[in-house]
C-alpha cells in the first residue's frame, strides 16, 4: 500500500498540485464523503457490502472514483450479516453502509448480532443534514442513539475537517482489543462539504488501552493450581479465534494433556478429532463436555464470556472448579462466573505466559480416562431407518465427510444450526459462522456470501432451516449475480423447529405459530432467482445429490425434506444442572 | 413424534460434583446460604467533555440495571474533560461490574471508587410557604441554609452539605409545608492531597 501524506503534524502539506508523483498514488480529499473513503482504503478495505440511499449518495459517489469493490446487497440487514461473516473468516473489520432512516435500522439486528459475537465491522450510514437533524426529517432516525448500546463506539461525523479522522478511528477500533462493530453516522451536508484534510492513519483514541500480558504473581498463581488440578479441563471460547490464539491452545492442551472442551464460538479452535478433545459443552453440547466441565477441578477458560446457553445454571456450572480465566476486556472477569485466577490480557500471549511459568503437567491420568469413558458412553447419534424420513443430522454428517477440510460453515439460527454444530467435525478456526450471542434467524443467506467473499478460494456451506431461510433468502439474488460458488442446505421440517421442540418439551405440545402450513418449494424458488435447485428426499440420495450440488459451479440450494419430528439433543434445558443433560424427551419431563 | 433415546447413562447415574455457585458465579458453601448486601458506591469518572457522554453513562447503567442515586457531571479545569460523580447501591460484584462497565466505554479516561471518608457534598433548593419567615431563617441557620428568594408567599431556601445534612433539613422545613424541593445528587473528592489523573487517583509525592 502506498505512502499517503497524513496531517498528523501541523506542518503544512505542499498542494498536491504540486507534486504530481503524490497525486498519482494518493487522491487528494477533496469533500467530506472523499475523507471517508480514503480513511478506508488507507485501512487497507477493498470490499463494502450495502445498499444506496438518499443520504448517503455522496459516500456512494466517492466510491465511484474508487477501488474498493462494493457489493449491492438486498436488504441492509443482509449487508450487515455479509460484512459480519467477512470479518469472521478475514480477521479484519468488514464494511457495511446503509442510507439513513430505515437504511439503519435495518442495518441495527446486524450490527447487534456482531456486537454480541465480538465480530470486527464498521457501519457508514447516511444521516439527513445536520440542519435537519433532530426535526424529524424525511428518513431521519437517531442512529448514533439507536445503535448506541450495540456498538463498540459511535460517532456523529458532522465536521467535514474531521469525518476521515472519525473513520480511520472507528475502523481502528473495531479491529483492536476485543474486536466488535463501531458505526460513523454521515449526515449528508457533511460528507458533501469540501474539505481538504486528509484522514489520518487508523489509531485508537487515548483512552483504549487494552490489556497485553497478565499480571505475573497471578500467572504464578494459577500455573500452580493448574500444575496441582486432578481434574483439570481447558475452555477454549471465542476469543481464541479473534486472538489468532489456537496454534499456542492446541500445542498448550497436548504439552500439558488437558482435555478441552469448546464453546460455540469456539469451534475449530482445538480441532475434533483430536484424543484431547471432548466437544462443545453447554444446551446442546456433547455429554463429555457437559460432564467435564460439570466435574472438573480446575476450568482454563480461555477467551470466553460464560454466556447462559453454555453454563445453564450459574448454581451448577463447573461447582467444584477453582476457574483461571483468560480474557481481553476486563468487564467480562467475574461477570458471569467468578475468576479465581484472572488472567487480563491478549490470549495468545497469556498462554504464553502461563506455559513458561508451568513446569510439570498436572497428573491427570485418571482423569483423562475418565473423560474418554465419557466420550465412549455419550456419542453423538442417532437412529437411521432408511425407509422412514430423512434424518438431518445424516445429511449434515455425509456433507461433512464429502466436503473440503477446511470448508466453512454458515448457519441460519435454531435446530439446524445445533445439528451443524454436532455433526459436523471442525478442525480449524474461522470455519464456523454463524449467529452465535444474538441467535439471529436469517444469518445464513447472506453470511455466506460474506464468508464466501472473504474467502474466495475455500468450499462455502451453509446449513439453513426453511424459517431461517424465509428471512433473507432475497440475497439469494447477489450470490447469483456474484456468481458465488456457495451450497446453501435447508433442512426443512416446514417448522420453527426449535420453538416446536419447546412447545413439545416445555408447552404441552400446544404448536402455537411455530409450524408453516405452506411454504415455497426452494428448490423451484432458487431456480427462479437464476441458482441450482435441488429437493432431496430420500437416505440412499443424500450422497448423489451433495456431490451434484457441490459441483455446481455457483450458488446451489438443496431442498432437504427431513423428518418434522426430529429434535436436538442432548439438551439441557434453559437454566438447567449441565450434568443432567437429557438423552430424550422423557429424561426431559423427569428433570 | 419423539425421536428415540440417545445412548448413555441417565441423569441420576452420572458422576456429580458436590459443590454450588451462588447467584453472581461465586463458589460456596452449599451449607450456607449466600448473602452479599447492597452497599453504597461513590465512582468518580472523568470522560471526555463531548456530546452524548452523558446518555453514553446513563444508558449503561439503565441497560445493565445498575441502581443509582444520583449522577452528576460538569466541567473541570481541562476543557476536554468533564467530571462525573456516580452514587451507586449495588452488592459486591455489582460494583465491581459497574466500575468495569464504566470504564469499558471508549470515552471514559478513568474510573475510581471513592473511599468512604470522601468529602461527598450536594445542594438543595428548598421552597417553603413564608408565613413564618422568622422561623423559617432560623430554621434555615441551623444548616448554615440561607435564603435566595423570598416573595410574599414563598421562601427558597439553599442548603449545602451531605446527604445527610440535607434529608434532615428538608424534613425540619415540612413544618412549615415544603412547596418544591431540588437536588442535585452528590459532588464528591477524595480528602488529602490525592488528585485524579488517566491512571486514576494518586497520592503527591
Amino acid at each position: 500500500m502506498s505512502e499517503r501524506a497524513f496531517h498528523q503534524d501541523p506542518e503544512p502539506e505542499p498542494p498536491a498540485e504540486e507534486d504530481e508523483e503524490a497525486t498519482d498514488d494518493a487522491r487528494e480529499v477533496t469533500t467530506g464523503a472523499e475523507a471517508a473513503i480514503i480513511a478506508l482504503e488507507e485501512a487497507g478495505v477493498d470490499m463494502a457490502f450495502g445498499v444506496q440511499g438518499g443520504a448517503i449518495m455522496p459516500v456512494y459517489d466517492a466510491l465511484y472514483d474508487s477501488d474498493i469493490e462494493h457489493i449491492t446487497m438486498a436488504h441492509e440487514q443482509g449487508a450487515a450479516h455479509a460484512a459480519d461473516a467477512y470479518g469472521i473468516v478475514s480477521g479484519d473489520p468488514g464494511v457495511a453502509m446503509a442510507t439513513s432512516g430505515p437504511g439503519a435500522t435495518n442495518l441495527v439486528t446486524g450490527i447487534a448480532d456482531a456486537s454480541m459475537d465480538s465480530d470486527p465491522m464498521i457501519a457508514l450510514t447516511g444521516q439527513v443534514a445536520t440542519d435537519f437533524v433532530g426535526n424529524d426529517a424525511f428518513q431521519e432516525v437517531d442512529t448514533v442513539g439507536i445503535t448506541q448500546p450495540i456498538t463498540k463506539q459511535n460517532y456523529f461525523a458532522g465536521d467535514p475537517d474531521t469525518l476521515g479522522a472519525d473513520v480511520s478511528e472507528a475502523f481502528a477500533l473495531a479491529d483492536a482489543g476485543r474486536q466488535g462493530p463501531t458505526l460513523v453516522d454521515l449526515p449528508k451536508d457533511a460528507s458533501k462539504a469540501e474539505t481538504d484534510v486528509q484522514p489520518i492513519s487508523p489509531a485508537t483514541p487515548d483512552t483504549y488501552h487494552p490489556p497485553e500480558k497478565a499480571d505475573e504473581a497471578v500467572i504464578e498463581a494459577a500455573a500452580e493450581a493448574l500444575q496441582d488440578a486432578d481434574q483439570p479441563a481447558i475452555l477454549s471460547g471465542g476469543g481464541v479465534v479473534k486472538g489468532e490464539a489456537s496454534d499456542e491452545l492446541r500445542a498448550f492442551a497436548r504439552k500439558y494433556e488437558i482435555p478441552v472442551i469448546t464453546t460455540m464460538p469456539g469451534l475449530g479452535t482445538f480441532p475434533e478429532t483430536d484424543d484431547l478433545s471432548l466437544g462443545m459443552a453447554g444446551m446442546h453440547g456433547t455429554g463429555a463436555a457437559n460432564l467435564a466441565i460439570t466435574n472438573c477441578d480446575v476450568l482454563l477458560g480461555v477467551g470466553t464470556r460464560f454466556d447462559d446457553r453454555l453454563t445453564g445454571g450459574v448454581d451448577s456450572f463447573a461447582p467444584d472448579a477453582e476457574v483461571i480465566h483468560i480474557e481481553i476486556d476486563p468487564a467480562e472477569i467475574n461477570k458471569n462466573i467468578y475468576a479465581d485466577y484472572p488472567l487480563l490480557g491478549d490470549a495468545e500471549r497469556v498462554l504464553e505466559q502461563l506455559d513458561d511459568e508451568l513446569t510439570d503437567a498436572p497428573d491427570a491420568e485418571t482423569w483423562r480416562e475418565q473423560c474418554q469413558t465419557w466420550k465412549d458412553e455419550y456419542p453423538l447419534d442417532y437412529e437411521t431407518p432408511e425407509d422412514e424420513p430423512l434424518k438431518p443430522q445424516y445429511v449434515v454428517e455425509r456433507f461433512a465427510e464429502l466436503a473440503d477440510d477446511d470448508a466453512i460453515v454458515t448457519t441460519g439460527v435454531g435446530q439446524h444450526q445445533m445439528w451443524a454444530c454436532q455433526f459436523w467435525t471442525y478442525t480449524e478456526p474461522r470455519t464456523w459462522v454463524s449467529s452465535n450471542g444474538l441467535g439471529t434467524m436469517g444469518y445464513g443467506v447472506p453470511s455466506a456470501i460474506g464468508a464466501k467473499l472473504g474467502a474466495p478460494d475455500r468450499e462455502v456451506v451453509t446449513f439453513d432451516g426453511d424459517g431461517s431461510f424465509l428471512m433473507t433468502m432475497q440475497e439469494l439474488s447477489v450470490a447469483v449475480r456474484e456468481d458465488l460458488d456457495i451450497t446453501y442446505v435447508i433442512l426443512n421440517n416446514e417448522a420453527i423447529g426449535m420453538v416446536r421442540q419447546w412447545q413439545d418439551g416445555f408447552y404441552e405440545g400446544r404448536r402455537m405459530a411455530s409450524e408453516y402450513p405452506w411454504i415455497p418449494e426452494f428448490d423451484l424458488l432458487a431456480e427462479s432467482f437464476g441458482a441450482r435447485g435441488f429437493r432431496l428426499e430420500e437416505h440412499d440420495e443424500v450422497d448423489d445429490v451433495i456431490k451434484k450440488a457441490r459441483e455446481y459451479d455457483g450458488p446451489a440450494v438443496i431442498d432437504a425434506i427431513i423428518d418434522p419430528g426430529e429434535n436436538v439433543y442432548p439438551m439441557v434445558p434453559s437454566g438447567g444442572d449441565n450434568g443432567l443433560f437429557a438423552l430424550s424427551e422423557e429424561q426431559l419431563d423427569n428433570l | 413424534m419423539s425421536s428415540g433415546e440417545l445412548p448413555g447413562p441417565a441423569p441420576d447415574e452420572r458422576m456429580r460434583p458436590e459443590g454450588r455457585r451462588n447467584t453472581q458465579g461465586i463458589r460456596i458453601d452449599p451449607e450456607a446460604e449466600a448473602t452479599h448486601q447492597p452497599r453504597h458506591a461513590v465512582l468518580s469518572a472523568l470522560v471526555k467533555h463531548e456530546p452524548g457522554v452523558l446518555a453514553e453513562v446513563s444508558g449503561l447503567f439503565s441497560r445493565r440495571q445498575f441502581n443509582i442515586e444520583s449522577l452528576t457531571v460538569g466541567p473541570t479545569t481541562d476543557k476536554n474533560v468533564a467530571r462525573m460523580t456516580i452514587v451507586i447501591e449495588e452488592p459486591e460484584p455489582g460494583v465491581e461490574q459497574a466500575k468495569k462497565q464504566l470504564r469499558k466505554l471508549i470515552p471514559t479516561i478513568a474510573v475510581e471508587e471513592l473511599k468512604p471518608e470522601a468529602m461527598r457534598r450536594e445542594l438543595a433548593l428548598v421552597k417553603v410557604r413564608a408565613e413564618k419567615p422568622d422561623d423559617v431563617q432560623s430554621v434555615a441557620e441551623m444548616y448554615n441554609g440561607q435564603a435566595v428568594d423570598a416573595s410574599p408567599n414563598a421562601v427558597t431556601v439553599e442548603i449545602t452539605g451531605s446527604k445527610q445534612k440535607i434529608d434532615a433539613a428538608v424534613e425540619a422545613f415540612e413544618q412549615f409545608d415544603v412547596e418544591e424541593v431540588v437536588r442535585t445528587g452528590a459532588a464528591a473528592l477524595e480528602r488529602g492531597a490525592e488528585t485524579m489523573d488517566a491512571n486514576g487517583y494518586a497520592s503527591e509525592e
